[in-house]
């Protein structure tokens, strides 16, 4: 592929982790027919999950993982943020909050007392947010994880000063695009497609299984019209329809507020 | 040289935030501390009240590095509550599924993670500039990994293929063919790869381990076995409870584990190989031998060989699964929920990864523990520090720190999977 950067000077990428599990930085380190030729258009400069050497910044390029949990994430991100001239957000952590945001529907308190013998301990926040939530970001990259196409491509378009080509229409585009019958219409399995972004690939129902949203919202996606449809025409209960959008993505605005709608 | 304070503040090469903290006062050592401040996920709150369905996917989420491991683990708690037995060929899928992983983990782990400390590089960017071959023979060992978890997991981060009862789809006998050519390249890789690791400088440091570990009798450990270990323990897995203690300490938001009795174990490679060195295939016992490992090795430094003969063996152990494959009558069995306490103990690439979950007749889940291997191994690894720093005093503070870093990246420890664990409750001061 062609990685070149414009500029003589190589641009400094710096790659930033908050409260994760490491797969969409790890997604960076998988590309293992790319990795050295984006070694060769960027000088890694922060890393440390692939490298003991740091430089300081300013940054070209921060790629942040994860979601805001602590005071002290807070106060992170801003100095990231003062430090980084493009920010990219990668991975359902850090777009919408990933699957630590459940906490957001419950009392912490209670979930700290339930795994810590001592809770005092533990400094955390009631809630797990998107980085948006709390600087200005510069492009969001969704998925849990995130897709290495997806991560090549916006690392190619962003070093070459063009818009990254990533599409944010549904995941039944990509399943039609890709001659997949489709599980709902077909085998009554109840699936997320029709209201999740693509960029999987449309993995799930090639596999006969739903799709269950690591990419999150489509834009203007249309909930309200598909949970109809999974309660009415397939006697999906009301707990498992507030189950399925409160996933990895629970966070996400679209998701949250039918959640809602399904229970607390 | 009296007073010394040697921090790491952000451990670099391992995945998830950890770091280090040595004082030594007039010139004895006075604490050594692993720190571990990757903030809590609450995985264990958040699973009460999902279904018992969810817990595979969810808790896969713990960890982007091995979560093979976590699907494994919830999908065995769950059939043993449900009594599911699953197919022979759906057996033999799940153990090929988690050889992907473990190939991919540990050749992460010992080209980009590992092998940059013995060579003195400070990542494997830089030794690929001056040793691009072995960083190009790593790179494609790691993607055939990814690729066998990818035909059969539908991706290798979060694969989407694995359910309560087996898997959604089975994969076609062409698509597993496929990874036949490059699985004999990489038999040939993983040799070279021992070879490599083993000529490597190993620091002078013999340990007395307590090894804990499964052992399943038949084969090398992955999905199932007893908990074993050298000092005796043989219990089955549902006593992992009573045998391996968890306490919560001030400097870690992972959960501290000792055995029963207060004793510190190693979960990992070297336990596996020490356990069930007589299970290994020949060649991978061979590569050993010839890599001058001796049965037990007792050294964490030369850990990185042992994760090398372990790559012999999946490799190995891929080939032997799809030269016999049969697509299996059905790809999950059905199954029954009813309500109970269930457990799930397998060997993930960092040591044994422990889960229990208890349901109701709904099938709805009121309590879930999951334990990670690098939880239980944050002691030993302080152990380890403890012991190198104290008959290393001598050496200048730079080299020390790198050292110790090292000593660190023997586990390769996941410090993402090891934060936020559970339920327990033991205080001690």
């Amino acid at each position: 592929m062609n990685m070149t950067a414009a500029p003589a000077k190589k641009p400094k990428l710096a790659v930033w982790k908050f409260s994760s599990c490491d797969g969409c930085q790890l997604s960076l380190l998988d590309c293992e027919d790319e990795l050295l030729a984006i070694a060769e258009a960027v000088d890694i400069a922060y890393f440390p999950e692939a490298s003991r050497a740091t430089q300081p910044g300013p940054y070209d390029i921060s790629l942040v993982e994860g979601s805001i949990t602590t005071p002290h994430d807070v106060e992170r991100i801003h100095e990231i943020r003062k430090t980084s001239k493009l920010l990219i957000t990668i991975g359902a952590c850090a777009t919408a909050g990933g699957i630590q945001a459940l906490r957001n529907f419950a009392d912490v308190e209670e979930y700290i007392r339930i795994i810590y013998a001592t809770p005092e301990f533990i400094d955390t926040l009631a809630t797990s947010t998107a980085v948006a939530d709390h600087v200005t970001v510069d492009f969001e990259l969704r998925g849990c994880p995130v897709s290495k196409g997806q991560l090549l491509e916006l690392l190619n378009a962003t070093l070459n000063g063009r818009k990254p080509n990533i599409p944010n229409h549904s995941v039944c585009v990509e399943c039609k695009q890709a001659g997949h019958v489709c599980v709902m219409v077909a085998h009554g399995t109840p699936c997320l497609g029709p209201i999740t972004q693509a960029g999987c690939g449309a993995l799930c129902p090639h596999y006969d299984r739903g799709c269950y949203a690591c990419f999150g919202p489509k834009e203007s996606p249309n909930p309200a019209s598909l949970t109809q449809t999974w309660q009415e025409s397939l006697d999906v209960p009301e707990r498992q329809v507030k189950l399925a959008l409160r996933t990895f993505n629970a966070g996400a605005e679209a998701f949250r507020k039918e959640s809602l709608k399904h229970g607390q | 040289m009296a007073n010394r304070t040697i921090n790491v503040d952000y451990l670099a090469r391992v995945e998830g935030e950890g770091a280090m903290h040595v004082k030594i006062h007039d010139d004895k050592l006075e604490e050594v501390k692993l720190k571990i401040f990757e903030p809590p996920r609450f995985f264990e709150a958040l699973l009460r009240g999902r279904d018992y369905t969810e817990a595979p996917d969810i808790t896969a989420r713990i960890c982007g590095i091995c979560p093979v491991a976590y699907l494994m683990g919830a999908v065995h708690a769950m059939e043993s509550i449900c009594e599911v037995r699953v197919s022979p060929q759906i057996r033999e899928l799940r153990r090929l599924l988690y050889c992907g992983e473990w190939i991919e983990s540990h050749v992460l782990h010992m080209f980009m993670l590992h092998a940059p400390d013995f060579l003195g590089y400070e990542d494997a960017i830089q030794l690929a500039k001056d040793h691009p071959d072995v960083v190009k023979m790593g790179l494609r060992l790691k993607k055939l990994g990814n690729g066998l978890m990818t035909v059969l997991g539908g991706r290798e981060v979060h694969p989407i293929n694995v359910r309560v009862g087996g898997f959604y789809k089975s994969p076609k006998p062409s698509a597993l063919k496929n990874l036949r050519g490059e699985l004999d390249w990489a038999l040939g890789a993983a040799l070279q790869t021992v070879e490599l690791v083993a000529g490597f400088e190993f620091q002078d440091f013999e340990q007395d381990y307590e090894f804990v570990c499964l052992r399943h009798g038949e084969e090398y450990p992955l999905n199932e076995g007893r908990l074993v270990s050298n000092r005796g323990l043989d219990v089955p897995i549902s006593e992992y409870d009573n045998v391996l203690i968890e306490e919560h300490v001030e400097h870690s938001t992972a959960l501290h584990s000792h055995r029963e009795n207060g004793d510190i174990c190693h979960v990992g490679p070297l336990a596996r190989y020490a356990m069930n060195y007589d299970l290994l295939t020949p060649a991978a016992r061979s590569a050993a031998k010839k890599a001058g490992l001796p049965p037990i090795v007792r050294n964490p430094f030369r850990s990185i060989t042992v994760r090398a003969v372990e790559v012999v063996y999946a490799i190995e152990e891929a080939i032997r699964i799809i030269d016999s494959y049969e697509v299996p009558d059905k790809p999950f069995e059905p199954v029954t929920v009813r309500a109970g306490t269930g457990y799930g103990c397998t060997e993930a690439p960092r040591g044994i990864c422990y889960h229990r979950y208890t349901i109701d007749d709904q099938g709805i889940i009121t309590d879930a523990k999951i334990v990670s291997p690098t939880a239980v191994n944050q002691k030993i690894i302080e152990k380890d520090l403890w012991h190198f720093v104290e008959a290393n005093l001598d050496l200048p503070d730079e080299k020390l720190k790198w050292t110790c870093e090292q000593a660190i990246r023997n586990y390769d420890p996941c410090i993402s999977c090891s934060t936020h664990f559970l339920d327990l409750t033991v205080e001690r001061s």
